[in-house]
């Protein structure tokens, strides 16, 4: 299990804005009537998006009172599930993953990089405090291992140099461009493809 | 190898696009309103006949699971749920699906929401691919402007909903109960089985719940017979399988090959050998973190198939090979994996949530030396007591991986490890520490 902790300093209050009300409107009746609770995952990141990436606690009781459920079932929520962020993170989220097979392609130096460039401890606001890192857990891309993700895109196939590349772009401001960093097509056997060969050549 | 044209995810590569028009051209949605208007018996009929067995992990016989929803719809509706919550490290197949291979996945939501008799289906995805699970939103939202879905879907008169949902980043989530908490709005905690979901599931209704890939694979038998996919690797482990290889490899890939083919041939041919050569090969974690590892020698001769490696004590679980060679510590690795249970564990059971962080404590001071002589024994022990004792089976993928470790590199920690345990044998303190010594000597 791991440990999860609101942030000290939390705003008074916390509204949607009219376009992710819609939003929550929307996902809401996806679900059968009377059985609105499931939609609290969804709204917690509605939430985190409109909120620069952080759920307040304020939040939590304003998602309660929309999905009339106590306010404890959603503080329960955010506090499980890993992807929910209740302290701030900054701008972009750098999240490297270093599960075994990752770790065996040299993961750790992707995290070298991210101490070098953003901070020395894992869950750090950087010195300008627009971005952070931390170590998770296996993101489901281990073909393209080592990698890392930046708010919503994968970064695939880095090494250290790439890396420190992508965390400058991101220092400045700009987005650099998701998917494979050696230049690999999605999941292929990169200049070793043996299968569907007719297909690649069509 | 397998040929080309009994290859059932052509776009696997993306190599002609995911959209609708090129997936009719692929073949997809061509004659679906055939297909269902064949009846609900044949359709459970033929997916039994091609022997299809669960792509998520445990292998469980798809067709069987099918014919467990009740026959006639009663007062509780019936739910198709897609389990999209991939998460084993080394597994990385239901990505691809969902990226490049949608309709397949739509369609044969449509064909099994008829088999069971649902008229909604949520598609369980987790919360890090958003991405993916925006291109499959953007498939489906194709599909319903096509009437593929919807009301009267594809003409057949069945009336489908597909709604994704999102996951957050929580492992348990593929176990099929906690993804039903999880959809419902709870922590995801697994339930007690039975009741099987089957029967009381999402929101109490009967539910039947698959793997992408399960799903995905189910238009293709239909359309080809469930005996040519039954004809394609061997008994009772049929049909073809997207294996993912990853690790010390030198392209690390994934390829969809015919079950039952030998593990050398995935790793020499198409994964492009094992960095450094065959010879520098340490051990293989054959089908995703959980199950147990296998050294070198066993490699040679192995093939790929679930009663091939029960047969090994070990499974096929998700075909994540994990492939490790010579320069990296074993010790550590598994050290890591430890980690990643101790992480996931949802903390319901306690010998699952105490214990996990108990193996990795350990194994950590074991790849660094600082075990003594007796712990090596006391982790077997440890994994043996949360193995079987959990409400879920997150309990044997957390505990396997260790036995694996213990079988086969046992000399390995046995060097690293000499110290010799703090309490003497001679020395009998009962109220000191180690019970573990204490009934040995009794």
């Amino acid at each position: 299990m791991s440990l999860k902790r609101p942030a000290k300093e939390q705003p008074e209050n916390f509204e949607f804005n009219s376009s992710s009300l819609d939003m929550a409107n929307k996902i809401i009746a996806k679900y059968p009537k009377g059985k609105q609770q499931s939609a609290v995952m969804a709204l917690l990141y509605i939430a985190q998006r409109q909120n620069n990436n952080w759920i307040p606690l304020a939040a939590m009781k304003y998602i309660a009172k929309i999905l009339d459920m106590p306010y404890i079932k959603v503080y329960e929520v955010a506090t499980f599930y890993s992807m929910y962020n209740l302290s701030p993170v900054g701008k972009f989220f750098v999240q490297v993953c270093t599960t075994t097979p990752c770790m065996i392609r040299g993961a750790n130096k992707l995290v070298e990089a991210c101490k070098e460039k953003i901070s020395e401890n894992e869950s750090e606001l950087s010195p300008d405090k627009s971005c952070s890192w931390m170590e998770v857990e296996c993101l489901g891309a281990c073909v393209n291992a080592p990698m890392m993700q930046i708010n919503d895109e994968y970064y695939e196939d880095l090494n250290k140099e790439k890396t420190l590349e992508i965390l400058d772009k991101i220092l400045k401001g700009d987005t650099p461009k998701p998917g494979s960093y050696r230049g690999r097509v999605n999941n292929e056997p990169e200049n070793n493809r043996k299968t569907l060969m007719e297909l690649k050549n069509a | 190898m397998l040929k080309d044209k009994d290859r059932i995810f052509q776009n696997l590569y993306n190599d002609l696009g995911s959209d609708i028009i090129s997936a009719q051209k692929r073949g997809d949605w061509v004659n679906t309103k055939e297909i269902i208007s064949k009846g609900r018996d044949w359709i459970i009929n033929e997916v039994k006949e091609s022997q299809l067995r669960g792509r998520g992990g445990a292998g469980f016989p798809t067709g069987l699971k099918w014919s467990f929803a009740p026959k006639e719809v009663g007062s509780r509706p019936h739910y198709l749920v897609i389990n999209a919550d991939e998460s084993e490290p080394g597994t990385c197949k239901d990505r691809d699906i969902l990226r490049f291979e949608p309709h397949k996945l739509i369609e044969g939501c449509l064909i099994a929401s008829y088999a069971v008799q649902a008229h909604v289906c949520y598609i369980y995805i987790r919360g890090e691919y958003f991405v993916d699970g925006q291109k499959l939103q953007a498939a489906i939202d194709d599909a319903y402007e096509k009437k593929l879905i919807g009301k009267n879907a594809s003409g057949t008169g069945w009336d489908l909903d597909i709604y994704i949902h999102y996951g957050a980043g929580a492992y348990i989530c593929g176990e099929e109960t906690a993804l039903l908490e999880s959809i419902e709005g709870n922590k995801g905690q697994p339930r007690l089985k039975p009741p099987f979901p089957a029967l009381i599931g999402l929101y109490g209704c009967p539910t039947i719940i698959n793997n992408v890939e399960t799903i995905a694979v189910v238009p293709t038998i239909l359309r080809r017979g469930g005996k040519w996919f039954a004809s394609l690797g061997r008994e009772k482990n049929t049909g073809t399988k997207i294996f993912c290889i990853s690790g010390n490899v030198n392209s690390p890939c994934n390829v969809e090959e015919e079950m039952n083919i030998p593990l050398k041939e995935l790793i020499e041919v198409h994964a492009g050998g094992v960095v450094g050569g065959w010879d520098n090969l340490q051990a293989v974690i054959p089908g995703g973190s959980s199950m147990p590892l296998i050294p070198k020698e066993k490699c040679e001769t192995l093939t790929m198939d679930f009663d091939s490696l029960v047969a090994e004590k070990s499974g096929l679980g998700t075909a994540g090979v994990v492939v490790i060679n010579k320069d990296q510590d074993i010790i550590k690795c598994m050290a890591r994996i430890a980690r990643f249970y101790k992480h996931e564990s949802c903390g319901q059971c306690t010998p699952c949530r105490e214990g996990s962080g108990w193996m990795w404590r350990m194994l950590e001071r074991m790849a660094k030396g600082e075990a003594s002589k007796d712990e090596i024994e006391m982790l077997g022990d440890v994994t043996k007591q949360i193995e079987g004792h959990t409400i879920c089976a997150f309990g044997e993928g957390s505990s396997w991986p260790v036995q694996g470790l213990l079988r086969h590199f046992k000399d390995e920690i046995k060097k690293r490890n000499k110290f010799d345990p703090i309490i003497k044998e001679n020395k009998n303190i009962p109220y000191l520490v180690d019970q573990h010594l204490l009934d040995k000597n009794a």
